[in-house]
């Protein structure tokens, strides 16, 4: 607090920002992101040492949730199976709004090395619920999981939270414009 | 200090209303994607029967389609946590069949990469087993060793957790030039580390208190089960392929089978399975130690890979000790470029069948315990 009492304050009320409460809110949510604890296959152990010294999750403000409904974003790390697709689509009902999903690896973006010939695997967990942020390699490195996470922030950072409905329309009306033109 | 936590009773004395509860599959302890339907009496575990397939991935469908090199990345998907040991009896297997010899520069490098992964798979192997019992400190101090390790998995094979770095005749890509002094700093890195771990988590009374005396497996179940690697070791049992069945060079170095004796409860329990992990990871060191001093520098690891992979008609099964235990690759050859079928034993899913033979009649917060000590890894016992 030194510095701010070295600071002027030509209106004598203490210290006047002006900005819109959305972006405090935005920043708000952004800056602190809880995940569900949950890891599915090889992508997991990345996704540990994620959470482990070298790479250190929680600078992020991103801390383990064992359960859907604390939740704020769920990391899909791992091959997505029809057996357990079921139980992914169900996670993601039970976390409350808003919701986030990254998909991390090529296992869960796309179905990976077992697209081809594979009969057990779900070509995209995007098929059943849907995906803010892919995160692609075989199994990705830390470092990929961070930039996905950083571009997760990013979208946090860039929505809407009032007249939500109302925004949106206008938004498709001057794509729309656009596309016509 | 030396009574058994578990409770006896008989079935037909208590008439209290059971309750079947669901343990995962997403669950933070059970290391994956593995389902428990558990039969409780108030507090007392009375069954447990384990749902797996939630990570099944057709291991050997892909066999049929793919050509003997590119079976190895899915065989590297499997105990993901131990991929470089994973490949080895695989490349053993080929490699016998079509009768290749391969240079004494890649033996060596083959088999310190394979104790250094040994190492790197204890380290996560302990590491979850304190989170479960409530430890998050040694998770990280662990965790920090093992990226050293997988350092120098990358420097060589460009990986960090997959590698497809055994290749039949040879190795993808040979070592780097500081090779020998990297590997002899993470030996010495491992041994300071230990010391701490034993200090911090091993022999705290707070965790011999809840790991001892739980989730006893004595010998003979061990041995009808078919169980391996630490499990089979903690139980007093001094099997190890490395050993009883010498493959590679082992038979070259000085280094000793870790048994668990109860040291602190009763023989096989969780303390021990344990404890010979953490033992284990001496063991290895000292094999590393040897093979560095003993290993040629000089010598191209590509020079005896044969362009055309194509084993005589025949079948032949190689084992090897991973560090879950014997890992087996059954293959049959037809003489084309394509495996006829390729069956593995998967060490996980045997170790995993003694699961409800041995979490009978324990509470069940121990059940988490008996799980964490039994170090599965789901894409090894679904495939």
């Amino acid at each position: 607090m030194g510095l701010l009492n070295k600071l002027d304050d030509p209106y004598y009320g203490g210290g006047i920002i002006l900005g819109k409460v959305e972006d405090i809110l935005n920043w708000g949510r952004s800056k602190s992101d809880w995940y569900l604890q949950f890891g599915l296959a090889c992508c997991a152990i990345e996704f540990m040492a994620m959470n482990a010294s070298h790479f250190d999750f929680m600078r992020f403000g991103c801390i383990p949730r064992t359960s859907p409904r604390q939740a704020d974003f769920i990391i899909i790390s791992g091959t997505v199976t029809f057996k357990m697709a079921e139980r992914i689509k169900k996670l993601y009902e039970q976390m409350a709004e808003p919701k986030y999903v990254i998909s991390m690896g090529s296992c869960s973006n796309s179905g990976g090395p077992y697209w081809e010939h594979g009969y057990h695997v779900l070509k995209g967990v995007d098929r059943i619920i849907p995906v803010d942020v892919y995160v692609p390699g075989c199994p990705p490195r830390p470092e990929a999981l961070e930039e996905g996470m950083i571009r997760l922030q990013e979208k946090i950072n860039q929505q809407a939270i009032f007249n939500k409905r109302k925004r949106i329309a206008e938004e498709d009306k001057q794509k729309e414009l656009i596309i016509n033109n | 200090m030396s009574e058994t936590k578990r409770i006896e009773f008989e079935y037909s004395q208590i008439d209290s209303e059971r309750m079947r509860l669901n343990v995962g599959p997403q669950h933070p302890s059970t290391h994956g994607v593995l389902r428990l339907e558990v039969e409780l009496d108030g507090e007392i575990v009375t069954e447990v029967v384990p749902h797996i397939g939630y990570l099944h991935r057709c291991f050997e469908k892909h066999c049929e389609k793919m050509t003997y090199p590119q079976v190895i990345p899915y065989i590297d998907r499997m105990d993901y946590i131990s991929a470089m040991n994973n490949e080895w009896p695989y490349v053993m297997g080929i490699e016998k069949l079509m009768g290749i010899e391969i240079p004494e520069k890649v033996e060596y490098i083959r088999l310190i990469f394979a104790e250094l992964n040994r190492i790197a798979n204890h380290q996560i192997a302990i590491a979850t087993f304190g989170l479960d019992a409530g430890a998050f400190t040694p998770f990280l101090y662990l965790f920090r060793d093992r990226e050293f390790i997988l350092s120098i998995f990358e420097k060589a094979s460009g990986g960090r957790l997959l590698y497809n770095y055994f290749w039949v005749g040879g190795l993808a890509a040979d070592v780097h030039k500081e090779f020998k002094q990297d590997v002899l700093a993470i030996v010495k890195q491992v041994r300071e580390t230990n010391k701490e771990i034993a200090d911090l988590l091993l022999y705290n009374k707070i965790f011999i208190e809840r790991v001892a005396n739980v989730g006893i497996l004595p010998a003979d179940v061990a041995i009808n089960y078919g169980c391996s690697g630490p499990v089979v070791r903690g139980s007093g049992l001094a099997f190890d392929l490395r050993k009883d069945a010498p493959y590679s060079f082992y038979d070259r170095f000085d280094f000793d089978v870790i048994t668990g004796h109860g040291e602190v409860g009763t023989v096989g329990d969780c303390f021990d399975r344990n404890i010979v992990r953490f033992h284990e990871m001496e063991q290895s060191c000292r094999i590393i130690e040897q093979a560095i001093e003993q290993m040629p520098m000089e010598g191209d690891v590509r020079e005896k890979l044969p362009k055309k992979i194509r084993p005589p008609k025949g079948e032949i099964y190689t084992k090897a000790e991973n560090p879950k235990g014997e890992l087996g690759f059954y293959i049959v050859s037809n003489g084309t470029d394509k495996p006829e079928r390729i069956k593995s034993r998967g060490t996980s899913f045997v170790n995993l069948s003694v699961l409800p033979e041995i979490s009978k009649g324990y509470l069940f917060a121990d059940l988490i315990m008996i799980l964490g000590s039994i170090d599965i890894v789901l894409g090894e016992v679904d495939r």
